[in-house]
């Protein structure tokens, strides 16, 4: 048993970021397609909430903990929030499924394929540099140190090359907060 | 259970970047299939985050953080994209006593 037990966690420890990357990426791509197919709204918003999740675990094995948690938090935690919050406030019930029409399968699956095919060829036909990822392998984080992550450095930037974005940003933000309040309130004309 | 792990390639970013291609695929069937304005939103997002995944991605290779930062800037347009566009299907639904894409057909040609 215990033999068997150190087998598996070298096995892990070799292949695990890879047995992560295709466990993450199957139930991204499995629950963004059923969150595209389901028939009731609310299983499709919950499902893409998975799929950001897992979204959000990619960035992390990506090495970017700062967008890991702003993912959470912004999609998972505040968009998915406000989209079940919509469907609450517009769903009737029984909720009603329409037929998709031939027509607009074809004409869809026309503009659909076309474009996966050229990402996908995009994708796999071009050789990527791997430069930062072979350094990154060749030194790895001195043992025991702790990683200082990208947090400081990214914040660092907003503030000093990203300034004016940044603030443009926040302007964007709150003009469409009361811009979004004031349409959804109606009534007074 | 090795010989078969050992069968899968390592994760390089060309990796990412195929899972990033796909995910934008099925948001836009989602986007062209779909007739509840809701899901076509959800599936827009969806297409935001496959972009926002390519961008971390190549970050990642030249081992730079603009990808990164703007990244974070696409979350946020997402965020002000998502309240923006609920707001309008809220008032649509006022309007119109439903919110699927053909309760909005008065510009169609």
């Amino acid at each position: 048993m215990a033999e068997l037990l150190g087998k598996l966690t070298a096995a892990m420890g070799t292949y695990g970021p890879a047995v992560l990357f295709y466990g993450v990426a199957g139930l991204v791509l499995a629950s963004a397609a059923y969150a595209v197919v389901a028939k009731k709204i609310d299983h499709s918003a919950f499902s893409l909430m998975a799929c950001f999740t897992g979204v959000a675990a990619l960035y992390a094995m990506l090495g970017s903990d700062f967008l890991a948690v702003t993912q959470v938090i912004v999609y998972v935690g505040g968009i998915m929030i406000l989209i079940v919050f919509g469907v609450l406030l517009t769903d009737r019930l029984p909720v009603e499924y329409r037929q998709i029409s031939r027509e607009t399968v074809v004409q869809g699956l026309a503009v659909a394929v076309p474009v996966m095919a050229a990402l996908v060829w995009a994708a796999a036909g071009t050789s990527w540099p791997v430069v930062a990822e072979a350094a990154a392998a060749a030194a790895p984080p001195a043992a025991g140190g702790t990683d200082p992550g990208t947090t400081a450095a990214i914040g660092k930037l907003l503030l000093t090359d990203y300034l004016f974005p940044f603030e443009f940003a926040s302007v964007l933000l709150l003009v469409a907060l009361v811009g979004a309040a004031r349409m959804a309130r109606g009534g007074a004309k | 259970m090795t010989p078969l792990l050992a069968a899968l390639p390592p994760v390089t970013v060309q990796h990412y970047l195929l899972l990033s291609g796909l995910l934008f695929a099925v948001g836009l069937v989602g986007v062209l299939f779909r007739r509840n304005i809701i899901i076509v939103l959800m599936c827009l997002e969806l297409m935001l985050s496959a972009a926002n995944l390519a961008f971390v991605a190549f970050s990642r290779v030249h081992g730079n953080l603009q990808g990164q930062v703007m990244v974070f800037f696409s979350i946020a347009v997402a965020a002000a994209e998502a309240a923006v566009a609920l707001s309008i299907i809220i008032a649509l639904y006022r309007a119109r006593g439903g919110v699927d894409v053909e309760d909005a057909a008065e510009m169609k040609g």
